[in-house]
């Protein structure tokens, strides 16, 4: 069974090999397409920085904030889950300049993006925070810690490591959604590949140069959040997960 | 004053207009995708490597690269073949694919939440695998699915303001169109958002309601 799996991956991966090198000349796309990667890279590392810090806050807030503080968050959390992302990006694009307002476009994708993904890592967070047993609570009660310290050094650790497997799933959303910055004018990815495509014409090469090296990128996201996870995991079985 | 009543109001019906086209692409939309993902699903489990592992691979590549650049591969590479989509037929396809792929996991959570009793049951009463699918398997496996489908099917119709790259006439494509010719963005940009949440908490309190009446039937 095992040997008739590896075959087929051989065959699948020679005949996709085939496929690529036959593109005559698909190199020349290469070092222009790999530019634009790195402003892909860049706004789904700056996102994913915002997305985190904003579903941490709006995540406990809703859990544990004063009345207005926690409907607030509520707010935060429906306005930018209930509408679309590229709705969000031309707002913050088109309308906030008319207020007065006007943001780089390069600030406009980072605030955008990690807006929306925090706040569906939001519920991720408070998902992670609740499911922590109610006996830890009570352990820290016991052992006459304040709730702060609670969350901090007890409540927070464990919840973590929970965390980790959703947060990754929203990472490659991350990176899925900033093809979107390509329609307000930041050169990623996505716009090379339009770009390049109205003066060559060769579509098909470049848009699958494209989705493999999005591809790869994901692939990387994913093998570095198992890698956390792992790490995390360990480090709470040691006992040193704070 | 930066909100302008009055043009807030011309807007409307060409907006709700456009809304229709948006309505259409979504409801298409996950139709294909409810179908694809069923075949995809039951590809992926078919015992055969050949079939079944490139099929998974098709569907991890699917799910992790842009619904857009999937929007524009169809709508540009297409053609270089002899088959020329018009954007709508190809922004449907692409957002049918895209989440066929999604809906395939939920199916196949489904598909694995069946006892392994039922297949056995079927063996001995010597039903054809095709029965054993459509009479068996299929209906205890879709209704404890319908929720995480629906979730699906509220983030799909948030995605349709994308066919708008390929110039599909919907929302956003009407309000783009409306803010250029007028320079004013905050009225019909602005709808567009309410639009679309008001549209996200209906379907989202639908779901609930069709998640509980599920399982009303289920306790029965």
């Amino acid at each position: 069974m095992v040997m008739r799996k590896l075959v087929v991956v051989a065959v699948v991966s020679f005949s996709a090999g085939l496929a690529v090198a036959s593109f005559a000349g698909f190199r020349e796309f290469i070092p222009g397409l790999l530019e634009g990667a790195l402003v892909t890279i860049q706004i789904t590392l700056a996102g994913a920085v915002v997305a985190v810090i904003c579903a941490t806050v709006a995540g406990l807030a809703k859990m544990y904030a004063p009345w207005p503080l926690r409907w607030l968050a509520v707010v935060y959390i429906e306005l930018f889950r209930g509408t679309s992302a590229l709705v969000q990006l031309f707002w913050l694009f088109f309308v906030l300049p008319l207020f007065g307002v006007t943001l780089a476009p390069m600030t406009v994708a980072i605030a955008a993006l990690g807006l929306n993904i925090g706040a569906y890592g939001a519920e991720v967070v408070r998902g992670a925070v609740a499911a922590v047993p109610r006996g830890q609570w009570e352990a820290t009660t016991a052992l006459n810690m304040s709730r702060t310290q609670a969350l901090r050094r007890i409540i927070l650790p464990q919840a973590f490591v929970a965390m980790i497997p959703p947060w990754g799933n929203l990472f490659i959303e991350l990176l899925k959604s900033t093809a979107l910055v390509s329609l307000i004018t930041i050169s990623d990815l996505a716009f090379r590949a339009q770009q390049m495509n109205q003066t060559t014409f060769r579509t098909l090469e470049i848009f699958t140069i494209v989705l493999v090296i999005y591809l790869a990128i994901a692939s990387i996201i994913t093998v570095g959040m198992r890698a956390l996870e792992q790490k995390a995991v360990g480090a709470m079985v040691r006992g040193r997960g704070h | 004053m930066l909100w302008d009543w009055s043009y807030a109001f011309e807007i409307l019906p060409i907006l709700a207009q456009a809304s229709l086209v948006t309505i259409q692409a979504t409801l298409l939309g996950f139709v294909l995708a409810l179908v694809l993902g069923l075949v995809f699903a039951l590809l992926r489990m078919a015992k055969s490597p050949w079939i079944a592992l490139p099929v998974a691979t098709l569907v991890e590549f699917i799910r992790s690269t842009p619904l857009l650049i999937q929007i524009f591969f169809l709508y540009f590479v297409f053609p270089e073949f002899g088959v020329s989509l018009d954007a709508f037929t190809a922004g449907v396809i692409a957002l049918g694919l895209h989440y066929g792929t999604y809906c395939a996991e939920v199916y196949r959570a489904g598909l694995d939440n069946v006892p392994r009793g039922q297949w056995e049951a079927s063996t001995a009463l010597n039903l054809s695998p095709f029965h054993t699918f459509r009479d068996i398997i299929i209906p205890q496996a879709i209704p404890p699915v319908v929720p995480a489908l629906g979730n699906y099917f509220v983030a799909l119709f948030k995605e349709t303001p994308l066919l708008s790259a390929i110039a599909v006439l919907e929302l956003m494509q009407q309000a783009k169109i409306l803010g250029s010719t007028t320079f004013r963005y905050i009225e019909p940009i602005t709808l567009v958002g309410l639009f679309f949440l008001l549209f996200s908490l209906v379907a989202s309190a639908l779901i609930r309601m069709v998640e509980r009446r599920l399982n009303r039937i289920g306790a029965r």
